[in-house]
């Protein structure tokens, strides 16, 4: 069973160990999706994190980090490697197996001069959740009723800095209990922050700015990055190094057609955009960064520009991020649009377990290629063929 | 607590020296994190056989408990080694006793676990017990904020129906829970409330004005009018804002109580919940890490019968909720709700033990919800007026207390009637400048959602205010803009 489980997860998913059925480890094997001049200093996404984390903790003693598995084993995804000998058990704290207990107990300690930094497992078990009539109660309950909404509440007498960080999204053969995009659900909560970092550098300055605000975060990773290698630059790697939130990052610059994506599909965006500059389409790539606030101006600049619009998540079509990215198009830059919005997201269904339909069930290189060439009328668009 | 000894007693002469299901396991296949459990403390073990001495004598006992490789190999060797022909098992957590016998711990103890009470029903002092002193200053307050929390919950609940606030609750009957509870804290406690112990906030100094404030929603609010009737909160008392979702406020105060005891203050966190609210999640959690973390949290069950139309029947089959605490190895204790001088004792003592101790502690108060659940509800339709009668007059905390303190000679009729007065007075006044002070400013609705507002908050206040321009008649004339 194990060894069946292992070989399904296939190249680098830790996903096994969430499942409670894997405790070793297997090294993701370096992706290919991206080249780089070797000039520059490489760090992959996990080191990206837990350095972030390391020099805020070391910066502020208010700082602490909560969640299963995060201490002695040092998080699920090594991802709080070394901290708790470096900061001892008061700071790095394992829990009970309880995600509404400890998301509360958090909020709880952020309403009172700490900054928690709550880990999931993936924010899957961020829904902990048993759901009575009247109001929902669970890890999300904490989430949405307490941190998001107590210093409105409270008239600004109790605010909440805190980040709720972990795993977000499709991994790999971990089936639908594990495989969910929350983004559209936390950014539709007024109160809440939603950051999602692509690259290592994302990873730092994000986290870092997260960690550092007054306000709560949710902070969605993408299991699939944690062990991929970026370029990064001097700046990003001093201890100040922080970026600013609600701003969304031009990836690649382009004339023809504007494609948002964030997280993994970032990665997926910029190899569209490769196949479909030997296709002679020039596309713009914008990497959203924060999801909320969005950065509508940066999105409606690039669409005014290229008159073309492509949206790519992971997550389910209906009330997704591209429906919203879509709406603030159509409100601000309609006059602009040459051709219908293309979105591009994950299949409208639970994600199925075997690789096959998995694939099937997300975005790929070619619905964001084929996607950009309909907008670009170089394709028959869907409805057409009908 | 006899029950207690009784128990322990039949488990030790049912020992005997067999091994039965330990030579199913395979140690081997124990996942690691099963030696990472830490043996129950000395204190704790000696606390088990008598809590009511070492509620007063225990040693400040507050090592931080890490897990060291070392300790866990010794535990699992002393597995191997063990020895046939001894009657106990050295198990992470302590040692276990074998027993032949096949036989369940049964889910109802013989004797429901007794409760703590100082005062009789005639507010006379029952000889031979032990109780913290209350001086005569003290008492004085306790009293009269117990009569102004009764008449405020019973000008607001007129003012309620009169149309004149939404909605409303009162805290009939828990009178001595708000008052005397808050008496034997000091302000640096926080509290993390439900919704049933303004009393913890009119103790602490907060006036009938603020009250009033809050529940007509005007600009003096300390919430900005943000929400409904009742969700009251000051920073300036320690006392965090209501929270309408049962029970979330139970993992609130032990988290806070984390940053306490990580500042190292000379203050603990106080969280009161009802009965109902030990049905949720979040009471289970909030014990358990409480336990697990020693967090100087003092949890105050209000065992008051009833959630809305639910009857505690409906809500456990155990002895209430004091057992749960033992259940997740913190101290407890049951109290008579309704007896001031029991209550004040009792979290006088847990105070003590949590700060010195660093430990939670939880304290179940049997009571009773004299009045409606609130406005929207009418108890008659699910519970007999006979039963509300008898809390209502022969249980009324008030008067007890009431009769303990005359019969110190520091009380009579007429201070009584003064009081009275002055309270209604005050209550009257507070509720027609209430009523008049203007709402909150448009501003307000767009403030706080965040530290600094987003741009797209700042461009929707623009837009707002420039329609409400454009179309004056369409939005209310008292909304200062
Ligand atoms: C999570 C959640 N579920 C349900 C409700 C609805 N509700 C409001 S008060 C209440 C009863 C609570 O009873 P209890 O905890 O015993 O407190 P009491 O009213 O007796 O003081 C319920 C079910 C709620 N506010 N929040
Ligand atoms: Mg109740």
């Amino acid at each position: 069973m194990l060894g069946i489980l292992r070989q399904k997860v296939g190249a680098g998913s830790s996903s096994a160990m969430i499942l409670g059925q894997s405790l070793q480890r297997i090294r993701p094997a370096a992706s290919g999706l991206r080249n780089y001049a070797s000039a520059a200093k490489e760090m992959t996404v996990r080191d990206a994190l837990n350095s972030a984390l390391d020099e805020e903790m070391s910066a502020d003693p208010k700082v602490f980090l909560m969640g299963e598995e995060v201490g002695e084993y040092q998080g699920a995804y090594k991802i709080s490697k070394g901290l708790l000998d470096k900061y001892g058990p008061e700071r790095v704290l394992d829990t009970p197996i309880t995600e509404a207990g400890f998301t509360g107990i958090g909020v709880g300690a952020a309403y009172y001069g700490l900054k928690p930094i709550i880990e999931f497992m993936t924010f899957n078990f961020s829904m902990q959740a048993r759901v009575p009539p009247r109001s929902s109660h669970s890890a999300i309950d904490h989430i949405i009723n307490s941190a998001a909404k107590s210093n409105y509440m409270s008239a600004g007498q109790i605010n909440v800095p805190l980040v709720f960080r972990g795993p977000n999204g499709a991994a790999a053969g971990v089936g639908a209990q594990h495989s969910q995009c929350y983004a559209a659900w936390f950014a539709s909560c007024p109160g809440l922050k939603v950051l999602s970092p692509y690259s290592s550098e994302d990873a730092r300055g994000l986290l870092k700015a997260a960690i550092r605000d007054p306000d709560p975060v949710v902070f969605l990773e993408n299991e699939l990055l944690y062990g991929e290698s970026f370029p990064v630059s001097a700046e990003a790697l001093d201890s100040s190094f922080c970026l600013p939130i609600g701003k969304a990052k031009i990836e690649r610059e382009g004339k023809d057609v504007t494609i948002t994506a964030f997280s993994k599909m970032v990665g997926y965006a910029l190899k569209a955009a490769d196949i479909l500059a030997k296709e002679g389409i020039s596309a713009e790539v914008i990497n959203l960064r924060s999801i909320r606030p969005l950065d509508r101006a940066t999105i409606n600049a690039s669409v005014r520009k290229t008159n073309r619009l492509v949206t790519v998540e992971e997550g389910f079509p209906q009330h997704g991020v591209g429906a919203e990215i879509c709406t603030s198009v159509i409100e601000e830059s309609f006059g602009y649009l040459d051709a219908p919005v293309e979105r591009i997201s994950g299949a409208d269904v639970p994600m199925p377990y075997a690789a096959n339909l998995e694939r099937m069930a997300v975005p790929q290189v070619e619905d964001i290629v084929r996607g950009a060439k309909r907008a670009c009328y170089r394709a028959v668009p869907l409805a057409a063929t009908a | 607590m006899a029950l207690w000894t009784r128990k322990s007693v039949n488990v030790v002469n049912h020992v005997v020296s067999r091994v039965g299901f330990l030579g199913m396991i395979n140690q081997s296949s124990w996942p690691h994190s099963f030696y990472r459990k830490h043996p129950i403390s000395d204190a704790c073990a000696r606390n088990l056989k008598n809590p009511v001495t070492d509620f007063v004598n225990t040693p400040a006992h507050f090592p931080f408990r890490r897990f060291e490789s070392t300790k866990a190999e010794t535990q699992s060797d002393t597995l191997h080694d063990f020895d046939a022909n001894q009657q106990v098992l050295d198990f992470p957590g302590g040692k276990v006793t074998f027993s032949s016998e096949l036989r369940f711990i049964s889910g109802s103890p013989e004797e429901r676990v007794h409760c703590y009470r100082v005062l009789d029903d005639n507010g006379q002092i029952i000889t031979g017990s032990t109780y913290v002193q209350v001086n005569k200053e003290v008492a004085l307050k306790m009293y009269s904020d117990m009569v102004t929390l009764q008449m405020m919950d019973t000008i607001f609940y007129e003012a309620q129906r009169q149309g004149r606030v939404s909605f409303y609750l009162t805290t009939v009957g828990e009178e001595a829970i708000n008052i005397a509870s808050a008496a034997a804290l000091t302000i640096d406690d926080l509290i993390f409330p439900q919704y049933r112990e303004p009393g913890v906030l009119l103790w602490r100094g907060f006036t009938l004005q603020e009250f009033a404030n809050q529940c007509f929603g005007n600009k003096a609010d300390y919430g900005k009018g943000r929400q409904m009737p009742i969700h009251y909160g000051s920073n300036k008392h320690n006392y965090f804002t209501v929270s309408s979702t049962i029970a979330t406020q139970i993992p609130h105060a032990v988290g806070a109580a984390y940053s306490l005891k990580m500042d190292k203050r000379d203050a603990c966190v106080v969280t009161y919940f009802g009965d109902g609210g030990t049905s949720e999640g979040d009471f289970h959690a909030a014990l358990n890490f409480a336990a697990v973390r020693d967090a100087p949290v003092i949890f105050i069950c209000r065992n008051n019968g009833w959630a809305i139309s639910t009857p505690t029947s409906d809500q456990f089959r155990s002895d209430g909720v004091v057992v749960r605490g033992q259940a997740y190895g913190i101290r407890s204790i049951r109290v008579d709700g309704n007896d001031a001088l029991a209550l004040y004792s009792a979290v006088h003592t847990a105070r003590n033990i949590a700060i010195r101790e660093h430990r939670p502690i939880l304290i179940e108060a049997l009571t009773y919800r004299v009045g409606h659940h609130s406005t929207s509800d009418d108890s008659t339709k699910y519970r007999p007026a006979e039963e509300i009668e008898w809390w209502r007059l022969a249980r009324d905390p008030v008067t007890r207390f009431r009769k303990w303190i005359e019969s110190n000679d520091w009380w009579n009729a007429e201070v009584e009637s003064e009081l009275r007065n002055s309270v209604r007075k005050q209550m009257l006044q507070a509720i027609q400048v209430a009523e008049k002070v203007e709402k909150p400013p448009i501003a307000d609705v767009f403030t706080d959602v965040y530290d600094v507002p987003p741009s797209n908050l700042v461009e929707q206040e623009k837009l707002l205010r420039e329609t409400i321009k454009r179309y004056p008649k369409d939005y209310p004339s008292d909304v200062p803009v």
